[in-house]
């Protein structure tokens, strides 16, 4: 009973703390000494005044959804609050397999989030003053910089093998089907050169699949993922099932290296996953890293409505920091609402799946 | 309710992903299949080898005896499957329900696998040429007229990634286990029943059970199937077929686009073989790839059309445990709606005209609350070019198509099986050369009268085995 006293105490500072947080990022982003050309101009048709009639985190409902499609093109700088510029500043993109690709101007974001999210992070399996593993795509998405900013916040040094997923999807799409498993041994051969390479790598970020396939060959030349070194990986970027969560631990990695689902994309940040609990059923459940981004569960009919818990719905992002203001955006995912945790006290999704309206049509999970 | 676990080279495999196969009519779920993930696949794919070893323990003749008992047992016995038992009859109405074949179909499907089973020693006699079937296990031997022969099999297991509407395929993976082949099956979402009765009636009869796996799961565990086994046999629509055109790993099965010529020489008689076209027309429902989509005729062909039309036009849908049931529903959403709507647009073009309107009572197009039917239905083509005169729709569905006899092989297309009645011997001799022709009739044939002693679709021994040269001492000097 205490722990749920408790929990239900975390729960409400939260929603005050971001309610707080909310009012403050509005008015830094529609003030005209601080916000951004994009938000400004966007303002003058909203038929109510930001600054004045949003209080708390509900009355984000106000704004109008944001679509994704306003982040191709540009110019970039509309997005940057004055109050910004001159920093240096990086833009980042996502999508791009076809037409323009969506860009997210960065200053520090990427770094913050990474650090937030270095604090979720067990020592014991992420030893500080180790070396990294990036396995997965680089630029002009955000992971490579980003998972730099984390070994080096942790004192150590990574190292990065690239992958290019749209060649990829460009691949699959032409049924060349012996060129992607080309791509994908040059690039495990990569990993595996630099894993044998001495450079006391202890901990990395790699996709699903990738990790299968680096898993895979480590066995084949009848070695393993933990003789190989790594204590820790934190997995991401590709649809990560309970499924596959199980497979990996049971099979793949051994009990003795510790792997963190995650969840996040160029707007977002980073979303967490609940501690492991074999309870569970190997369920995965992500949290946002609150107030910096919130994710709800939404009816897929009324994204104005969260769903109840247990439910099924659509994941609604919002992000208030700085640097960037989205006041609710449809993500291609959905999955299930989830109770918030003692670790994170504020709502989760689990099952998290791409919305099945549009799955169909989508390639997904090439790296 | 029936929960169907993942076969792990026979071990049992329970996942967290399961899909609900249902009711095609009602929606009432009929069993939970466990599904897989693609890196499971690739983990057991690692062990693959293991299957073949362990098969090649068994000597080919004892595997022909255990396709015969597996065959009795396919037929007759009460078999496990997953957390419950299944008998044959049970079999029927579970495939039934959810491909939306008439019980008397699925009965019928059943006989052919079980036919193919009990005859394994003839038919892998007749697709090896008679060759001694130790030199599979050996790898090579002499031949009783004292030749060395060499075979070398070009993967340790066959990968299948299996329809979900069309029971009958299943007998074209029947020869794998007896020539020392493991299997890896993918089955089709609808119709996992004929892939696991079938592995639980090869267990039973004495298969080591590490030498099967069966993965139910989504497209990318058939595509990791397909990636990953040296050879594999898939099934699917023309966009499939010419994605692995070219690709020596895979043997692709799709739309048959088989035909029945009528030569000039017969044609004035076309009366005398009017039940052969009904029945490689319509048989089975018209769903194999071995019915006839067309017949090809220099004259009298708006008649053949009138008289064929005559005889199908009439059927309809009717229960699925109707002995004589004609036609087999589409459980997929949409996929009759839109089959219906290419052929509206194929009537619109010149020259084109559905003969078949007049004999039935209604539209082609039956659609029901969770299926749909499409009526029998024949076309007239007066011209080769209409896009009518070469497709091929999963019911009975046929063109008959005016061509002067000197134009057909022209003008025919990729042609699965081919029956041409003639005795031109000219003409035939054509056809026998015409490599677009897979399975060649000549004579009044069924399209759908399956000889199991001819190679089928491309042999599956060739495709299996290399033939190569092998010596384990000197050559005679010459």
């Amino acid at each position: 009973m205490t722990d749920n006293n408790n929990l239900d105490e975390l729960v409400k500072q939260n929603q005050e703390a971001l309610d707080a947080h909310t009012r403050e990022s509005v008015q830094w982003h529609f003030s005209p000494e601080t916000g951004s050309p994009y938000w400004l101009e966007k303002a003058k048709g909203f038929d109510f005044d930001p600054l004045t009639d949003v209080n708390c985190f509900e009355d984000l409902n106000k704004f109008p959804l944001f679509e994704d499609d306003e982040l191709r093109g540009g110019p970039v700088d509309r997005w940057i609050p004055k109050a910004l510029l001159g920093k240096p500043t990086y833009v980042f993109e996502t999508g791009g397999t076809t037409g323009i690709p969506k860009s997210r101007v960065v200053i520090d974001d990427f770094r913050i989030d990474y650090e937030n999210f270095s604090d979720t992070l067990p020592d014991e399996s992420f030893p500080k003053g180790s070396n990294w593993l990036m396995l997965g795509p680089s630029g002009p998405r955000r992971l490579r910089l980003a998972v730099e900013h984390l070994a080096q916040y942790r004192d150590g040094i990574s190292f990065c093998v690239d992958l290019d997923p749209r060649w990829v999807v460009k691949l699959i799409k032409k049924g060349k089907i012996d060129e992607v498993k080309e791509y994908s041994a040059h690039v495990i051969d990569q990993a595996m050169a630099i894993l044998g390479a001495g450079h006391d790598i202890k901990c990395m970020f790699t996709t699903p699949k990738l990790l299968e396939a680096l898993a895979m060959r480590l066995m084949d030349e009848g070695s393993s993922i933990e003789e190989a070194g790594i204590k820790g990986i934190f997995c991401g970027g590709t649809e990560f099932t309970q499924q596959w969560y199980r497979f990996a631990r049971e099979e793949l990695l051994g009990e003795n290296v510790y792997i963190t689902p995650t969840y996040g994309n160029t707007l977002m940040g980073l979303a967490c996953g609940r501690p492991f609990d074999p309870a569970d059923d190997y369920k995965i459940t992500y949290y946002a890293p609150q107030p910096r981004a919130v994710i709800r569960v939404v009816d897929f009919d009324d994204h104005t409505k969260v769903v109840g818990y247990g439910e099924t719905g659509r994941v609604k992002l919002f992000t208030m920091t700085k640097e960037l203001f989205i006041p609710g955006f449809l993500e291609r995912d959905e999955g299930e609402r989830e109770v918030p945790h003692a670790k994170y006290p504020w709502d989760g999704v689990s099952g998290v799946r791409p919305y099945h309206k549009i799955a169909q049509s989508t390639t997904v999970g090439v790296y | 309710m029936l929960e169907i676990p993942v076969l792990r080279w026979g071990k049992p495999y329970e996942s967290f992903d399961q899909q609900e196969v249902v009711h095609f009519e009602t929606g009432e779920p009929l069993a939970k299949v466990h599904q897989a993930n693609a890196g499971l696949v690739k983990m057991d794919m690692r062990k693959a080898q293991r299957a073949r070893d362990l098969l090649r323990e068994i000597p080919c003749s004892k595997l022909l005896e255990i396709c015969k008992n597996a065959a009795n047992l396919y037929m007759t016995a009460e078999l496990p499957l997953g957390n419950g038992k299944q008998t044959p009859e049970e079999f029927c109405r579970i495939q039934s329900a959810s491909t939306g074949m008439p019980e008397w179909m699925c009965a019928g499907n059943m006989k052919k696998i079980a036919f193919v089973l009990e005859n394994m020693e003839s038919i892998l006699d007749s697709l090896t040429r008679g060759l001694p079937l130790d030199i599979l296990t050996r790898g090579y031997g002499k031949e009783e007229r004292g030749v060395m022969m060499s075979y070398q099999a070009n993967s340790p297991v066959l990968g299948l990634v299996l329809p979900s509407n069309s029971p009958g395929v299943h007998t074209l993976w029947m020869p794998i286990l007896p020539m020392q082949v493991g299997l890896v099956l993918k089955p089709g979402s609808s119709e996992p029943w004929t892939p696991y009765r079938m592995t639980e009636a090869f267990y039973q009869a004495g298969i080591p059970r590490e030498c099967i796996s069966v993965y139910p799961g989504p497209h990318d565990v058939g595509s990791t199937v397909t990636e990953l086994c040296q050879r594999v046999m898939l099934f699917g629509g023309q966009q499939t077929i010419d994605k692995y055109k070219g690709n020596p790993n895979v043997q692709a099965h799709g739309p048959g686009f088989s035909k029945i010529l009528l030569g000039d020489d017969v044609v004035d008689r076309w009366e005398d073989y009017l039940d052969l076209m009904v029945d490689s027309i319509f048989q089975n429902g018209g769903r194999s790839c071995i019915n006839a989509s067309s017949v090809w005729a220099s004259r009298h062909s708006e008649a053949i059309a009138d008289a064929i039309a005559k005889r199908i036009g009439p059927a309809g849908p009717t229960s699925m445990t109707d002995p004589e049931a004609p036609l087999a529903a589409f459980t997929m959403t949409g996929a009759a709606k839109a089959m219906n709507g290419q052929i509206e647009t194929g009537l619109s073009e010149p020259g084109v005209t559905e003969v078949t309107a007049k004999y039935r009572d209604g539209e082609r197009l039956i659609e029901l609350e969770r299926c749909d039917y499409l009526r029998p239905t024949i076309v007239h083509c007066a011209n080769t070019d209409a896009t009518l005169a070469n497709t091929e729709y999963m019911f009975p569905m046929a063109s008959v198509v005016q061509c002067d006899q000197k134009e057909m092989l022209k003008k025919i297309g990729p042609t699965l099986v081919c029956t041409a009645i003639t005795e031109d011997q000219q003409w035939s001799q054509q056809l026998l050369d015409a490599t677009h022709i897979d399975r060649l009739n000549i004579g009044p044939i069924k399209t759908n009268a399956l000889n199991w002693l001819q190679p089928h679709e491309g042999n599956i021994v060739e495709f299996l085995y290399r033939a190569r040269a092998f010596q384990n001492e000197a050559p005679a000097a010459h």
